[in-house]
């Protein structure tokens, strides 16, 4: 038994050792989501303003029901996260070309939210706060940035773990939104 | 003509390193002196070459060679000579010889100052070392060769990144790394102890100086690299939670377990193995956190896949070194000796619980590290951030009763001890913490009761810090300056590092609980409250400098009745197209108050300059604090209690001294 626990170190660090070495060989691929194909699940979140009703709309929250009747991305960030400024004129420019843009922050403080929005400016065309990390534990979100593509039914059509880099926007998710707004 | 020298240098140490790792182990196992001999000469001129092979390098800086590759691409003639030596080890090749020459310093530093180590300890603590060498000496001169030449030489070269070119990177890196590379040793030591199956007081009294001085400078480099991103960063924080913050974060923490599980090893003969894990692990995690994450050796495990050569090398380094190691560990530490017994209140039982929780947060942090660059690993599309939500979910209630337990493990006694004593002894401090919390929790108010725990706490390791010096001072016939002359200077650094602990703490809580911004539109003539900070902007005017056009904004600070100016910056570099921003900072000791203006924009009332305000109370005594505990480290490195004989006499080796092999 206490032969055991002098084991234990190499065991847990061949293990570590064993998932490097696979992590570096694997190719990339897509995490899948649970929910492609699928309905957003439902959700109503305030905004991120001092008052509710105060401020510009925008800041004011949305629901769920909102992802109707045109595609639509669905972004979750958060003021502290490193990789969010690196995406932010991606999305400045997604909203630029026409493609609305709806932002979830995710575990903040609403003042912290503001200040980052007053800082990089508002890509957003709706801004909500999941300071709880309730919704986003529906949406299953394994960190930020994430973004989930809604088409015109109101499903999840994409998700994208990580920030949208230019290439991805022209070559994967563009084409797909283009593609969501032909359909039915 | 130089580069050649260098080269050849380093190519005759990796030879000197190979023969280093085999002979002066051969002779610890038969007994051979004259081989173990060999160990002490070879670990000089190893460092001998290795300093050549620098400071050649470092010459080509200065001389601005770009006849060689890594000169040309890492500076240029417009760089001052500082940042131009400097770069020498701002990037992967130089910071690849950067850290095989402070191995080959700490490998020499075990052969001077080892005259007192039993001897075929010190000849496989030498082995061990030219091991890692060896390693990582292949590694510079197979796949990352600093003295490659270029040809065509071209007239001048690609510049270091400006933002790179500040006082405060040019000490960071080789503190840091005097920090990783001193884990070596202890991993040395341990690897050696495993070998002779023997990890006793000696061994311990031995090995404690090394890993205060790996410990020290990464304390100074942690807190340096802290300021660094405080003032050059300016978005007003000091700790990010960064994987690169992380990757010497997780060192240090078992770096400090390690430092008092050795003094229970060396006191009381208990916790050798763990003693000897710790030593193991500490190292590992340089070597894990170092290559996998920090940027300028490798950006991120990503880069793995970009140069397979490197990455495959560098894994099975790790795996060479920590699995070597590890299953050394399985094989013979069951066997040691496990020591003195101890009760459950006692000094070791308190160096014990201390070691439990340091370890559970390296665990925590490392969590946090590595579930996003394995993710990465995986899909390298997955830039995933782990952010301060977690780590302040975790960390903070795993260390606040590590910093309660602070102060109370040196009033401990050791073998055993009793709460009435210990309650005793702690009476004052506690007493003066609890009514600066009551004051504190009444007079701010109940919400702001985590802050005020926090700086109760604080002041409870400051005095617990006092608390040490007034029972050494005070004698039974009262205070007496003979016990002030004769305070070891270990005590004295316990004292100051604890207090240490305690000025950090409490810079960290005040700047978690009254930390204020304010980021507006300003025109001037307007004024703007942050917390209790008032700032009114008085004008703005544009300037032109040496290389760069700015915006230059003038602004009066009003706080507590007292007036202050701040001048704020936003630079355009004409040359290069970089923007910059220089911050506005009154420091003080109550707290920084801090003014950046940014771009143009307009608002409701017109068009004005974004301007960002914070208050930061207390900020500056975070990095204080470190510095504190930097200078406890070092004064305890200095008690000459180190440098006199272990309690065991070294003998020379007789037959019957042989370890079984």
């Amino acid at each position: 038994m206490k032969r055991l626990l002098f084991i234990l170190p190499i065991i847990a660090f061949a293990g570590l050792a064993v998932f490097l070495g696979i992590g570096l060989t694997k190719d990339p691929k897509e995490l899948p989501s649970q929910l492609i194909d699928r309905p957003l699940p439902e959700f109503a979140l305030p905004g991120i303003v001092e008052q509710p009703g105060s401020g510009p709309p925008e800041l004011n929250g949305f629901a769920s029901a909102s992802f109707r009747g045109e595609p639509r991305l669905l972004n979750i960030w958060a003021s502290w996260c490193a990789a969010c400024p690196q995406e932010h004129p991606v999305l400045e420019r997604i909203a630029s070309e026409g493609f609305p843009v709806y932002g979830i922050a995710w575990k903040d403080k609403p003042a912290d939210s503001r200040a980052w929005l007053a800082r990089y400016g508002n890509p957003y065309a709706g801004v909500a706060a999941d300071e709880q990390g309730r919704t986003a534990i529906d949406l299953g979100v394994t960190g930020v940035p994430e973004t989930f593509i809604v088409d015109k039914k109101g499903r999840v059509r994409f998700k994208q773990i990580g920030p949208i880099s230019p290439e991805v926007w022209e070559g994967q998710i563009k084409p797909l939104l283009q593609q969501l707004r032909a359909e039915a | 003509m130089l580069a050649e020298i260098g080269h050849f240098a380093l190519i005759l140490a990796l030879l000197v390193a190979a023969a280093q790792a085999v002979l002066p182990m051969l002779g610890a196992g038969r007994g051979d002196a004259a081989l173990m001999a060999f160990g002490r000469s070879a670990a000089g001129l190893q460092a001998l070459l290795i300093t050549i092979a620098f400071a050649a390098l470092m010459t080509l800086f200065g001389q601005a060679d770009f006849s060689v590759a890594l000169v040309a691409n890492h500076s240029a003639l417009s760089q001052p000579l500082p940042y131009r030596l400097a770069a020498t080890w701002g990037n992967h090749e130089g910071s690849m010889l950067l850290w095989v020459l402070v191995l080959a310093l700490y490998g020499a530093g075990i052969a001077r100052f080892g005259d007192n180590l039993r001897a075929t300890l010190q000849a496989r603590v030498l082995s061990v070392q030219a091991m890692i060498s060896v390693a990582f000496l292949a590694f510079a001169l197979f796949t990352s060769n600093p003295f490659a030449r270029l040809s065509p030489a071209p007239l001048d070269g690609a510049e270091l990144n400006p933002l790179l070119q500040d006082p405060g990177l040019v000490f960071h890196p080789p503190l840091l790394y005097l920090g990783y590379v001193g884990f070596s040793v202890t991993f040395s030591f341990a690897v050696a102890a495993l070998m002779e199956g023997r990890a006793d007081p000696a061994w311990a009294r031995w090995m404690r100086p090394w890993v205060l001085a790996a410990w020290v400078p990464l304390t100074c480099g942690i807190t340096l690299g802290s300021f660094w991103a405080y003032y050059e960063l300016g978005w007003g924080g000091w700790w990010f939670w960064d994987p690169v913050e992380n990757a010497s974060f997780m060192p240090w923490l078992l770096g400090t377990a390690l430092l008092h599980s050795a003094i229970v090893t060396e006191k009381r003969g208990a916790l050798a193995g763990w003693t000897i894990l710790l030593a193991i692990l500490a190292f590992s995690l340089s070597l894990i956190g170092t290559f996998l994450v920090r940027s300028g050796i490798l950006t991120s495990v990503h880069a793995f896949a970009v140069d397979p050569e490197r990455g495959v090398f560098i894994l099975a380094m790790i795996i060479g070194a920590t699995g070597t190691a590890l299953a050394l560990f399985a094989l013979r530490a069951p066997q040691m000796k496990s020591g003195a017994l101890f009760g459950s209140i006692s000094r070791e039982s308190g160096l014990t619980i201390n070691n439990l929780i340091l370890m559970a947060l390296t665990a925590v942090v490392f969590l946090g590290t590595f579930y996003p660059v394995i993710m990465e690993a995986v899909n390298p599309a997955n830039k995933i951030s782990v952010g301060p939500p977690y780590y302040n979910l975790v960390f903070a209630p795993l260390s606040v009763p590590l910093l309660l337990l602070v102060t109370v493990g040196p009033m401990l006694a050791w073998k055993r001890d009793d709460a009435g004593t210990v309650g005793k002894k702690l009476l004052l401090p506690a007493v003066l913490a609890s009514a600066l919390f009551a004051v504190l929790a009444l007079w701010l108010g109940l919400d702001k009761a985590a802050s005020a725990f926090g700086l109760a706490l604080g002041a409870w390791l400051i005095l617990g810090g006092g608390q040490v010096l007034v029972r050494r001072w005070w004698g039974a016939g009262g205070f007496s300056w003979r016990l002030v002359r004769t305070t070891p200077a270990a005590t004295l650094g316990l004292a100051l590092a604890h207090a240490g602990i305690g000025v950090t703490t409490a810079g960290i809580s005040a700047m978690s609980g009254f930390a204020a911004e304010k980021i507006l539109v300003m025109r001037p003539g307007e004024t703007a409250q942050a917390g209790p900070l008032a700032v009114t902007m008085v004008g703005v005017e544009e300037v032109a400098g040496a290389n760069y056009r700015a915006l230059r904004a003038h602004f009066v600070t009003r706080q507590g009745g007292s007036d202050g100016k701040l001048v704020s910056e936003r630079r355009l570099y004409t040359v290069s197209g970089n923007q910059t921003t220089e911050a506005g900072i009154g420091v003080a000791i109550a707290g920084n108050q801090y003014v950046a203006i940014g771009d143009v924009q307009s608002d409701a009332r017109g068009q004005g300059l974004v301007v960002r305000i914070y208050w930061h109370p207390l900020v500056g005594w975070i990095w204080f604090g470190g510095l504190m505990m930097a200078m406890g480290g070092a004064a305890s490195l200095s008690d000459r209690r180190f440098r006199i004989g272990a309690p065991q006499v070294r003998s020379r080796l007789a037959p019957n001294m042989v370890p079984a092999e």
